[in-house]
């Protein structure tokens, strides 16, 4: 188990790595790094040059990503297009932001389990075809248009919610928002679970558990939910990171101000720091969920814990 | 009787139509008797008895005649909480292939203890020690220390122990062992043929043995019933079916079997392929594939004769047959 | 008598690299999920799996291959007929919009402007004014452009890539899996966001690329697992032991039998590009006016939502209608192409 969990953790330095590396180069490559520097003008030749020298812009590439991953990891990611330091807009921003995801997630379980175990019982049934029917159609509308289109009818049609979310942002604020964040990824649940319910439904052990007598309730319960939910939860863990990052629609149309939104700031004014820092920090996100899932899949499948 | 199978009939819808999988199968197992149900995949041995035990799939399947008396009540008129509380408990089941057929996230001794929980209504400690105790009994070195293992911790041989342990738990009237020792290397089949057996004596149990082996068979069977397209086709005591098969498809299986006494010469096989279950053929289903067919042999359906007290032949022509 | 022989033991499927997921999002989830669960064909005696439950021996009148079965299936299949009208008819206003619209997407009339619909607009005018049909008709170019191509890049570059490190493995395929582990730990929206803020051009191109950028992986790591399944097949096998040449066994050997999957996960993912391809125009970095694509309108309808929900709503329709058109069709796809479901 020791040497499970060092292999995980060594293979994730080269994507923690490559990954930030990739961002950096996308922003200091593609982007100019200092444009957002002189306001609203451009920055004359000499401003340019001093500037450039003052970030250690007029060093090689890996250099710059060497020193900023050294002050990333003694906890200076740099000041913001404000003059505020990354860390504080973080210290606002991520708690909002995991506020949204956890809503999120709890909609995910609770919906889309509740939903995939149902239609996998009864595979073939009314209710199977029209949940996935539903579910295709979740997933084909991009979260953008669900957004808008609930925000249109709860907030603005039936006046159930506010349409904008306040900055401090609760979480029965973020409810609606929460399942529209959630929305495809729900649907996706929904299905993965449906049909791992309904391949385990019909595994041998499944059947030793009718033939030995038990109440269908604990065949379902005991048996064949503990096996089919481990792909579900798999898929659950590493979709914290893909929610976190994928929070920016739903940010944008709710208009909360989390992650999604400094960052949308940040692109908008082209500063350097403020991406890369939340980027760096999102993506950790993600490899810590699934280092995580990882340990939780041998939790609860012994036949990896003791392979 | 302690079961009885009357004119089973059980069929599945599939994509390509309806498959006739038991047609009109009717047999009897009394307590501490071993009936022995041969035939090949495919010839309803295996339905037949998921339908006794009541955990065919259904939909698709779907029982479409007969009666399964089981100490004199139709099992089939019985509401499903009742039927529930007879599995297990007064009737149990032995898979083939116990890696996949026991749980593989739950110990075994969760497992096991199960039946008493569920059944019997025991503390989950007093079922944790019914557990080691019915691991001791299928002799399962160091019980106390393994019941907390998981099933892929244990050999082929262990595992099929364990199964046969969760099976006797509860001292069931009748077993039914589907295929209980395919799966295991032939030195260890012995073993889990012995214990079986050696437990079905102690409990005086009725005991169902499904097999395509006829070597597993002669050992331990008291009564042979032979399975051929959803049907039985002969039903004899076991030393009267060895000896002299009234049954050319018995004939044809016995004939299949290497002795040491014909080495050198080729071995006989029956020629053809099992008929699809889609489409069976018409009169008698072994027709196509039977050396003494005749014209009567396409139309008629032959009924199980009666050669006599003991036994019975679904042939036409069984008494040629029995003279060879 | 023959007997199936004992079922191989059940593995639990690790995930196969650092990182499982996507972050590509549900969509593209659901594509590779279901692409994981075929296998190529397996040309062989032994029958559907499922037969052996109900003692049925599959008919076995004559050798179907797996495609014209597949190809069977498909023609009754109401949910593929319905979604492949639905898709011809998008390729063709996609290539002659002006076939049932005939105006310009680009003519708008700001005294109009937020009007419902009336005579020759039936779906009404949106903030600029301008004819919410026309633009939606004409909106499908774009969308269709960018997911037909997108997907060609992601499909060749993909398949290619993970073919060859499925095949020949050792360090190739250890340095592709865990550069495709690097891209699955970029979220997609917030990578399109970083990289196509600083790009100017007006034209599908920046986005088609940066689909392919991101979304190769995706295909390469259903490729590399079909080919690996493949290449473990009895009759390959057989050929390398003929000597066959590496190029032949991979073309003629392994390809027929690995393209399922990553037709069913194209088919899909175009859908999902297509959405993205929204996605980023709504927040302003993908395609940029004075194209006309459906993002674009959605994104610009959503600040009159409150007086003219009508220019939302209609492309923000005719998108799903497309996403869902191209799933359901990836969805029938595979349906009709697994085997286990016979």
């Amino acid at each position: 188990m020791g040497r499970y969990i060092a292999r995980r953790l060594l293979q994730m330095i080269p994507v923690f790595v490559g990954a930030t590396l990739l961002i950096f180069l996308m922003v200091n490559v593609m982007g100019d790094p200092i444009a957002g520097l002189c306001g609203e003008r451009a920055c004359d030749t000499a401003t340019a040059a001093q500037l450039k020298r003052e970030f250690g812009l007029d060093k090689p590439l890996w250099q710059q990503y060497a020193t900023y991953m050294g002050n990333v990891f003694t906890g200076d990611f740099g000041t913001a297009f404000n003059g505020q330091p990354v860390t504080e807009l973080m210290a606002t921003a991520f708690p909002v932001t995991i506020r949204l995801t956890l809503v999120a997630i709890v909609f995910e379980v609770v919906i889309g389990i509740t939903l995939g175990v149902v239609t996998g019982l009864r595979r073939g049934r009314p209710v199977d075809t029209a949940v996935l029917l539903g579910t295709l159609v979740v997933i084909s509308v991009p979260t953008f248009v669900t957004g808008l289109l609930l925000q249109l009818l709860l907030g603005v049609k039936w006046d159930w919610i506010r349409p904008s979310v306040p900055p401090e942002a609760t979480l029965d604020e973020l409810i609606v928002p929460g399942l529209v964040l959630a929305s495809v990824s729900l649907a996706y649940v929904t299905r993965l679970t449906r049909t791992s319910i309904a391949e385990n439904r019909r595994a041998d052990y499944v059947r030793t558990a009718v033939a030995k007598g038990l109440p269908r309730r604990r065949v379902v319960v005991r048996h064949l939910l503990r096996n089919s939910l481990i792909p579900v939860v798999t898929f659950i863990g590493t979709d914290i990171g893909a929610l976190m990052g994928g929070a920016i629609v739903t940010e944008r149309i709710f208009n909360i101000h989390g992650v999604g939104y400094q960052l949308y700031q940040g692109i908008l004014r082209q500063n350097t720091q403020t991406v890369v820092g939340f980027v760096t920090v999102l993506v950790l996100v993600f490899l810590v969920a699934n280092l995580l899932v990882d340990l939780l899949y041998a939790v609860l499948d012994p036949r990896i814990r003791y392979a | 009787m302690l079961l009885e199978v009357r004119d089973l009939q059980v069929e599945f819808r599939t994509r390509d139509g309806i498959a006739h999988a038991v047609n009109g199968v009717t047999y009897a197992v009394d307590a501490g008797e071993t009936l022995a149900v041969l035939g090949e995949s495919g010839s309803g041995k295996s339905v037949t008895a998921q339908a006794v035990m009541g955990i065919l799939d259904m939909p698709p399947g779907r029982i479409t005649g007969g009666r399964i008396l089981f100490r004199g009540t139709d099992l089939l008129t019985l509401k499903e909480d009742e039927r529930r509380r007879i599995r297990g408990a007064a009737m149990a089941m032995i898979f083939q292939d116990a890696l996949s057929a026991l749980n593989p996230v739950l110990t075994v001794g969760d497992q096991l203890g199960e039946m008493f929980t569920v059944h019997r209504g025991l503390s989950r400690k007093d079922a944790r020690a019914k557990a080691v105790e019915l691991m001791d009994r299928v002799r399962i070195p160091a019980a106390a220390q393994r019941v907390r293992d998981y099933p892929h911790q244990f050999s082929g041989g262990m595992r099929q122990r364990i199964m046969i342990a969760m099976a006797l738990a509860l001292e069931p009237a009748l077993v039914i062992a589907d295929e209980p020792t395919t799966a295991l290397d032939v030195t260890v089949q012995a073993q889990v043929m012995d214990l079986l057996a050696e437990l079905q004596h102690e409990y005086r149990m009725g005991l169902i043995l499904i097999t395509h082996d006829l070597g597993v068979v002669a050992d331990v069977a008291d009564r042979i019933a032979v399975m051929y397209a959803g049907r039985i086709v002969e039903s004899a005591p076991v030393h009267d079916l060895y000896k002299a098969p009234a049954h050319p498809y018995t004939r044809g299986l016995l004939d299949s079997i290497p002795r040491l006494d014909m080495r050198g010469r080729e071995l006989y096989a029956i020629k053809g392929l099992p008929p699809s279950l889609l489409r069976i053929p018409s009169g008698c289903a072994f027709h196509p594939r039977c050396p003494m067919a005749r014209d009567v042999c396409r139309t008629d359906v032959p009924p199980l004769y009666e050669v006599n007290e003991q036994r019975g032949s679904a042939c036409h022509f069984w008494r040629e047959c029995l003279d060879g | 008598m023959p007997e199936p022989p004992p079922q191989p033991q059940p593995q639990p499927n690790e995930p196969e690299g650092a990182v499982a997921g996507t972050g590509m999002g549900g969509g593209m989830d659901l594509a590779a999920s279901e692409a994981s669960t075929l296998e190529p064909a397996s040309h062989g005696p032994d029958g559907p799996a499922g037969s052996a439950a109900t003692g049925a021996p599959g008919p076995q009148d004559r050798p179907r291959s797996l495609w014209s079965d597949a190809w069977r299936d498909l023609r009754r299949n109401p949910v593929f007929l319905l979604s492949a009208l639905v898709i011809c008819f998008l390729v063709l206003i996609a290539v002659w919009p002006s076939l049932i619209a005939p105006g310009n997407p680009l003519r708008c009339d700001l005294a109009r402007a937020q009007d419902g619909p009336r005579p020759g607009h039936p779906f009404g005018y949106d903030g600029q004014g301008c004819d919410v049909y026309t633009r939606t008709v004409h909106g499908a170019r774009a969308s269709v452009t960018v997911g037909v191509c997108a997907t060609a890049g992601v499909a060749v570059l993909g398949s290619v890539l993970g073919a060859l490190a499925g095949y020949f493995g050792g360090v190739w395929d250890a340095v592709l899996s865990r550069v495709t582990d690097i891209f699955f730990a970029i979220p997609v929206v917030l990578g399109g966001l970083v990289l196509l803020s600083v790009v100017t051009s007006n034209t599908v191109w920046p986005v088609v690329g940066f689909i392919v950028l991101l979304g190769w992986p995706q295909i390469s790591r259903i490729a590399r697992g079909a080919v690996i399944t493949a290449k473990q097949h009895d009759y390959v096998q057989a050929a390398r032991a003929l000597g066959a040449s590496d190029t032949r066994i991979l073309l003629r050997h392994i390809a027929p039998n690995a393209v399922a999957p990553v037709i069913v996960v194209a088919t899909i993912a175009l859908g999902t590009y297509i959405a993205l391809e929204a996605t980023l125009s709504y927040l302003g970095v993908g395609l940029k006016p004075p194209s006309v694509s459906w993002g674009i309108d959605i994104s610009a309808a959503s600040p009159y939502v409150r007086n003219a929900p009508h220019a939302l709503l209609w492309p923000a329709g005719a998108l799903a209608i497309t996403v869902l058109a191209f799933i359901m069709l990836g969805d029938a796809v595979r349906d009709a192409l697994d085997p286990k479901l016979r």
